[in-house]
């Protein structure tokens, strides 16, 4: 075991996908020298080259169009977009050709592009510094999405990313990346075959009461409330889902089954957010468990507010915990 | 009209090695030296891609396609670029690059998959190492530039060419793409058919400049070649993918030619160009000038001709039957390749949407 902060992890997971496969590249803004705005690809360009970690010009449609190119040829791109908010640059090349292309091409070509947005607020940035743009990518076929909440995770994801077939956005928790956790490093390739698949959830604090269902930033927030209710003598049980698509709709059924009530948390605002499939769904599958409707709790459906004002947007132990009262109350 | 906007600076340059009459000129800086045999070849080329062209479009009007996008009118630059390829090298087209698919050796009737409706694409990119067509405009030279990218890694002894119209020249990714062929010398020739329509806007909606100019100011060399002469566009890419090879870099074709049909056989160019346009380029025809060249130099006789009109026929016809043929995907297909690796919500979609149909049979 190694104590990691979450940005740290993902670093060494990408070295570690590096190291194991000479294809696999790093490419976008300032990931070279600088080692990326919050150093998740340090040191990266110094041990594997400016052929491998590409410093690219600033432009993200380029920085995904050409990835897509690169991965045509064989390579597996890892891309990183500095912001949530500057994805969307990139968003004709992500959504009408690397999502695409594979169906287009009938199965004959691959595209193995990682897409690494690092998203949410509160951090106190400007404009376009912290959204959640997760519902975009969800509702395009073709992409899978996936998002980590700690350094153990960020580690195994990452890797898990790079190594699958299709293309992966992957969403980091930005105002996490400086969390420490243990992460287990394995010493043989055989560790990592034991490791959970990224598109599976996960039952990260079991309970019996509620089912909080988060992703991302808003993971520990869950767990903070679900130590906080305990107190009130209330069981939630926090599922982390992990991917977002493919959704792990059995482990959502089986815990919402189980406990007969359900909130969904995500820093992303509520109306059409990824809760509203979340909620569909689970009334599709468990309707006859329910004790009370599902309730999200996430942003107004605002555009996201300057920073002094970000925690009143942004779900926090007590707004979670009203919505945990509501749903008791029913 | 289809005139440039120069603004005062020195008329555009143009690469002509073939004139409209079928006169051999001479080029300083580009020649090519071909054997008859070759030019029989680049003549058969240009007839049969227009007799594929031509079918598609009947088969259009005859409901049997969806929409079909007519090369009629750049067909010498899409067989002289095709013509200049290595095997090894990559092209990636637009959706109107019928000649050089021809060239790459996909089966014409693979182009017509997607214009009939039963796919999105229906060739193997890898196995002609020609690129799927792209219905966004101007996408592609992003991934041309990126493939491009990977050959410089692997090493390898290519380049890739990618196609797009005088139109895509307004949209970011092939400003883009210019700007990282540039940065990173990348082994790439953008070749910019500027046919000077982009369905009803002229050049000028799209630049106050020659194209071929705008290459500079990327810092990269451009020029303008006959669009409309098959013997300077396979002598100018030549050059422009053997320097690419040998690292010297991108190049900007833009092959002056002019979209004789429609846009696409939705389009009605009646409603924003004069006839008297498509009268004047039709003097300058891609095939006619050949033909011309050839009997002034005996290069071919009467029979030669008449064997690859029938050839043409016979292509004609396999096109068709073998389009009709074409048979609809199943419904489950839908399902299929949307994802490479297994998909959960892929699985039950397909499930429920099979147990749905199978609700109808019985």
């Amino acid at each position: 075991m190694t104590i990691l902060t979450l940005a740290k992890a993902l670093n060494e997971g990408m070295r570690k996908a590096m190291e194991d496969d000479p294809k696999v590249l790093v490419m976008g803004e300032d990931v070279g020298k600088l080692g990326g705005v919050f150093r998740v690809t340090d040191g990266l360009q110094k041990d594997f080259g400016e052929q491998r970690v590409i410093d690219t010009p600033l432009a993200e449609s380029g920085i995904i169009g050409t990835a897509i190119g690169l991965a045509l040829r064989g390579y597996r791109p890892v891309c990183e977009i500095q912001f949530d908010g500057f994805v969307f640059p990139a968003a004709d090349q992500i959504i009408t050709q690397l999502a695409k292309m594979p169906l287009r091409s009938l199965g004959k070509l691959k595209l193995p592009v990682v897409v690494r947005i690092p998203c949410g607020g509160g951090i106190g940035a400007v404009e376009h510094h912290s959204e959640s743009p997760e519902a975009y990518f969800t509702h395009t076929a073709g992409l899978r999405v996936v998002a980590c909440s700690n350094p153990s995770d960020a580690y195994e994801m990452i890797q898990q990313a790079i190594r699958c077939d299709d293309p992966v956005v992957f969403f980091e928790p930005k105002r996490r990346y400086w969390e420490k956790a243990e992460v287990d490093i394995p010493t043989s390739s055989a560790g990592s075959a034991a490791w959970l698949p990224f598109d599976q959830g996960k039952v990260v604090r079991p309970g019996t009461d509620v089912t909080m269902l988060a992703y991302g930033p808003m993971v520990k927030t869950c767990l903070e409330a679900a130590k906080a209710a305990e107190d009130d003598g209330r069981s939630l049980e926090v599922v982390d889902l992990r991917s977002l698509n493919p959704l792990d709709v059995e482990l959502v059924v089986e815990s919402v089954r189980k406990t007969g009530r359900c909130v969904v948390v995500h820093e992303a605002a509520v109306f059409n957010g990824f809760g509203a499939e979340l909620a569909a769904r689970i009334t599709e599958e468990c309707f006859y468990n329910l004790e009370a409707p599902v309730l999200r709790v996430g942003g107004p459906s605002t555009p996201y507010p300057p920073s002094r004002l970000e925690d009143h947007y942004l779900p926090d132990l007590d707004r979670v915990l009203h919505a945990v009262d509501r749903v008791f109350a029913f | 009209m289809t005139a440039d906007a120069s603004h005062g600076e020195a008329p555009p340059e143009f690469v002509q090695l073939l004139t409209p009459e079928g006169e051999r000129v001479q080029h300083p800086d580009y020649d090519i030296d071909l054997t008859p045999e070759e030019i029989r070849g680049l003549y058969r080329d240009l007839v049969l891609v227009r007799r594929v062209d031509l079918e598609a479009v009947a088969l259009q009007r005859q409901g049997e396609l969806g929409i079909w996008a007519s090369l009629l009118g750049q067909e010498a630059a899409q067989i002289g670029s095709g013509r200049a390829l290595t095997e090894a090298d990559m092209a990636f087209p637009t959706y109107r690059e019928h000649g050089v698919a021809w060239c790459r050796g996909v089966d014409p009737v693979n182009l017509l998959g997607l214009f009939r409706g039963v796919n999105h694409g229906g060739w193997d990119p890898a196995e002609h190492n020609f690129h799927l067509y792209t219905i966004v405009i101007g996408s592609q030279t992003l991934h041309a530039v990126g493939y491009a990218m990977g050959i410089q890694r692997d090493g390898a002894d290519a380049a890739t060419i990618v196609y797009f119209g005088d139109g895509a020249t307004s949209q970011g990714d092939v400003n883009e793409s210019f700007i990282w062929a540039s940065v990173f010398n990348a082994p790439v020739v953008f070749f910019c058919q500027n046919n000077q329509w982009a369905i009803s806007e002229p050049l000028e909606k799209q630049s106050r400049i020659p194209l071929y100019r705008r290459a500079s100011g990327f810092g990269f060399p451009g020029v303008r070649v006959d669009g409309n002469d098959v013997f300077a566009c396979l002598a100018v890419t030549r050059k422009a993918l053997a320097d690419a090879r040998s690292g010297q870099g991108p190049m900007l074709i833009e092959a002056f030619t002019y979209r004789m049909g429609a846009h696409t056989t939705s389009d009605d160019p009646t409603r924003y160009r004069v006839a008297a346009e498509l009268e004047a380029w039709k003097l300058k025809d891609p095939i006619e000038r050949v033909r011309s060249y050839m009997f002034k130099n005996q290069i071919a006789d009467q029979e030669f001709f008449d064997a690859i009109d029938a050839e043409a026929d016979d292509l004609g016809r396999d096109v068709r039957k073998r389009c009709l043929a074409l048979p609809d995907p199943e419904p489950l297909a839908i399902f299929d390749h949307v994802y490479a690796e297994p998909h959960r919500l892929m699985d039950e979609e397909r499930a429920q949407f099979g147990a749905y149909l199978e609700g109808f049979e019985g």
